[in-house]
């Protein structure tokens, strides 16, 4: 991150452009960004999406009052198959969270400094979707108001958790993961509200931005300081979302369940999970890059390098199916035989072969150059990924409980209009915080944008604020 | 710290010039510090690695801070769990171990990472002196421009080689776009 102050060295070939365009430089990258934050009004497009979105935190908020009222019974849990779309959905949501903070934190330490422009986007996505994962597992429990029986805490009962527990590990594991987050998240954000507090033209932004800035002069030996605590956030960053998900993967691979009981599920789970954030980060990116202008800083490289890491985590991904298969075949045992032909030919059948069109087949495409540099064929692709990767978690949630070991003990699973409800309801959430996002907080990292302007050029003349064009 | 009796007697903050692009600043902080000043700080828009050696930024005391709170993380978690297990609320359970290290392994390293974490980010803005509400270097019009696309370099009074016309004419010459005193 920290700046050179030769230009920085492209690698000789370059397939699909640079990484910033050509014609930005220091003015015009904080006008440009500061401005849609500052000065860009309110546009009918942004206010009909938000509203769609809100009308779904509100659905959700009409759901859970509903649940909390009657009881997951609501839900089309039962026996055997007492974890349903609860945990469907915490799984996908966590999982689409741990994109972000790869590209925060992974790729910084990797030094991949394209990185820098969708950097603040993704930790955004992470932390909502960290939130509406969360809601999940609270939701699941039956009796919400007694979440707080999750946290050690001196009580008259001297009772603990079962610290020994999976489900426990994920208390801490997602806690912890949230918390971190967001603290990468602010001190991120801490130069740049900085510079939204000196180009304010209101009072109130000024007051506002200028809280969140805590004062941020940009002095040289702040700089120092900031740039290692960033390195060693992203340090610690790094293991921490390896372990999120793996901790995640153990509530499955620690039971004696057929189709969940393989050591296989934490390198994959981690796949997965980064597989479906970056399908995630480019079903947001592609539109908005085009509503908000900003295909200078989002270029085709960006879109290039993401799908080419979609790519890679899918055929992980594909592998990790391939051994399941290849385990349930190879161990003879009759239980993980049978998982495995029940997910291929069972009554979910139809939803096992989706899965692998959508996980499987679908990336496939993204071999040709043509298909990553097409923009609506790529976010198709990345939708369709987000499908799949929820069928992912949904086939292996559902197919391998509803078959238990005695066949007396057989049933299935049909998730009800609440369970629907919930879900796209979170949906709702999530996008009703990443429109209020994009409103508030600019939505690339403009500092370390700052970086990438070859030789830290500056425009001949202050550039005169302009009427940004809504949408 | 020397005052020219020929200017008025306010006190100043010290004084401030602007550099039009990242390699002036970095040749003005070079020169200063040929010159003999050392109380002084440069103010740019993003971080800028040369100006180590120039301003000798070597504070390295967060890593270390940062390392004692994960040990300490460690310790709390680890310690927490054995005493959770063996004295607060033990359970036997077929006589299986009450530390039973390999299950306490997850929590402790997420105490860790918290404690950590927690730390590079507080440590950070509380060896930077923020959150600081006022600071001299903003009353300077100009300085808006730091977190833009400006390239200050502030020589503070404090330093035994300020003199308030001497230090103007030095940074003047070092080709600053404009230099301008910073009130108190």
């Amino acid at each position: 991150m920290a700046i050179p102050l030769q230009p920085i060295e492209l690698p000789d070939e370059v397939p699909v452009g640079p990484i910033i365009g050509p014609e930005e430089n220091l003015t015009t990258v904080t006008d440009k960004l500061a401005g849609i934050v500052l000065r860009r009004k309110t546009g009918y497009g942004w206010l009909m999406g938000f509203g769609l979105a809100f009308c779904g935190t509100m659905m959700l908020l009409m759901a859970m009052t509903y649940l909390f009222l009657k009881g997951t019974g609501i839900w089309g849990i039962n026996m055997p198959v007492a974890w349903g779309f609860a945990i469907v959905n915490f799984v996908w949501w966590i999982g689409i969270g741990h994109a972000g903070t790869l590209i925060s934190a992974i790729l910084l330490l990797l030094n991949q400094s394209w990185r820098n422009a969708i950097n603040r986007y993704a930790e955004a996505m992470t932390l909502f979707a960290v939130a509406c994962a969360g809601l999940f597992p609270i939701m699941h429990m039956g009796r919400a108001w007694l979440a707080y029986w999750l946290l050690p805490y001196p009580n008259t009962m001297q009772l603990w958790p079962q610290f020994r527990s999976p489900l426990d590990w994920d208390v801490f594991a997602v806690s912890t993961y949230a918390t971190i987050s967001l603290v990468f998240w602010y001190v991120g954000l801490i130069p740049d509200a900085a510079s939204l507090r000196d180009q304010a033209e209101h009072r109130w932004q000024q007051v506002v931005y200028g809280i969140m800035a805590l004062g941020w002069r940009g002095s040289a030996r702040h700089w120092q300081r900031y740039e290692k605590a960033s390195l060693l956030l992203a340090g610690l960053a790094t293991p921490l979302v390896l372990s999120v998900h793996t901790v995640v993967s153990f509530d499955f691979a620690v039971a004696i369940i057929p189709g969940w009981h393989t050591t296989i599920f934490p390198p994959y789970f981690v796949a997965g999970a980064v597989y479906s954030g970056f399908a995630m980060v480019l079903t947001l990116m592609i539109p908005v890059r085009k509503f908000y202008h900003l295909e200078s800083l989002v270029t085709m490289r960006h879109i290039n390098n993401m799908a080419k890491v979609m790519l890679t985590t899918g055929l992980i991904v594909g592998y990790g199916y391939m051994m399941e298969a290849f385990f349930s075949w190879y161990s003879t045992n009759t239980y993980e035989g049978f998982m495995y032909w029940n997910r291929m030919t069972g009554p979910y059948a139809p939803y096992f072969w989706c899965l692998i069109f959508c996980n499987i087949i679908t990336p496939q495409f993204l071999w040709i150059k043509r298909v990553r540099t097409n923009l609506i064929i790529l976010w198709i692709v990345s939708i369709i990924v987000n499908i799949g990767m929820w069928l992912e978690r949904f086939v292996i949630v559902i197919t391998s409980l509803h078959r238990d070991f005695l066949p007396s003990s057989w049933g299935m699973y049909y998730p009800t209009a609440w369970d629907w409800a919930i879900y796209i309801g979170t949906l709702g959430l999530f996008m009703t915080l990443i429109y209020l996002f994009m409103r508030a907080i600019p939505m690339i990292t403009i500092h370390e944008l700052r970086v990438l302007v070859p030789g830290g050029v500056r425009s001949p003349q202050p550039v005169q604020p302009q009427p940004v064009k809504n949408i | 710290m020397s005052h020219s009796e020929t200017i008025e007697t306010t006190p100043i903050y010290g004084i401030m010039a602007e550099f039009t692009n990242p390699y002036d600043l970095v040749t003005a902080a070079e020169k200063a510090k040929a010159a003999g000043y050392y109380r002084m700080d440069a103010y740019s828009p993003y971080p800028i690695e040369d100006l180590e050696e120039p301003l000798d930024l070597h504070d390295n005391r967060i890593s270390l801070f940062v390392l004692l709170a994960g040990i300490c993380g460690a310790t709390f978690g680890f310690g927490f769990l054995s005493w959770v297990n063996t004295v607060s609320y033990p359970l036997n359970i077929a006589g299986r171990p009450l530390i039973s290290a390999p299950m306490f392994i997850p929590i402790t390293f997420e105490c860790t990472i918290l404690a950590a974490g927690l730390t590079s980010a507080i440590g950070m803005l509380l060896l930077n002196g923020l959150p600081m509400p006022y600071h001299p270097v903003f009353n300077v019009p100009r300085f808006a421009r730091a977190s833009q696309d400006g390239f200050f370099l502030c020589i503070e009074s404090v330093d035994p080689k300020f003199d308030r016309r001497e230090t103007a004419l030095f940074l003047e010459s070092l080709g600053a776009e404009e230099v301008s005193e910073v009130a108190n």
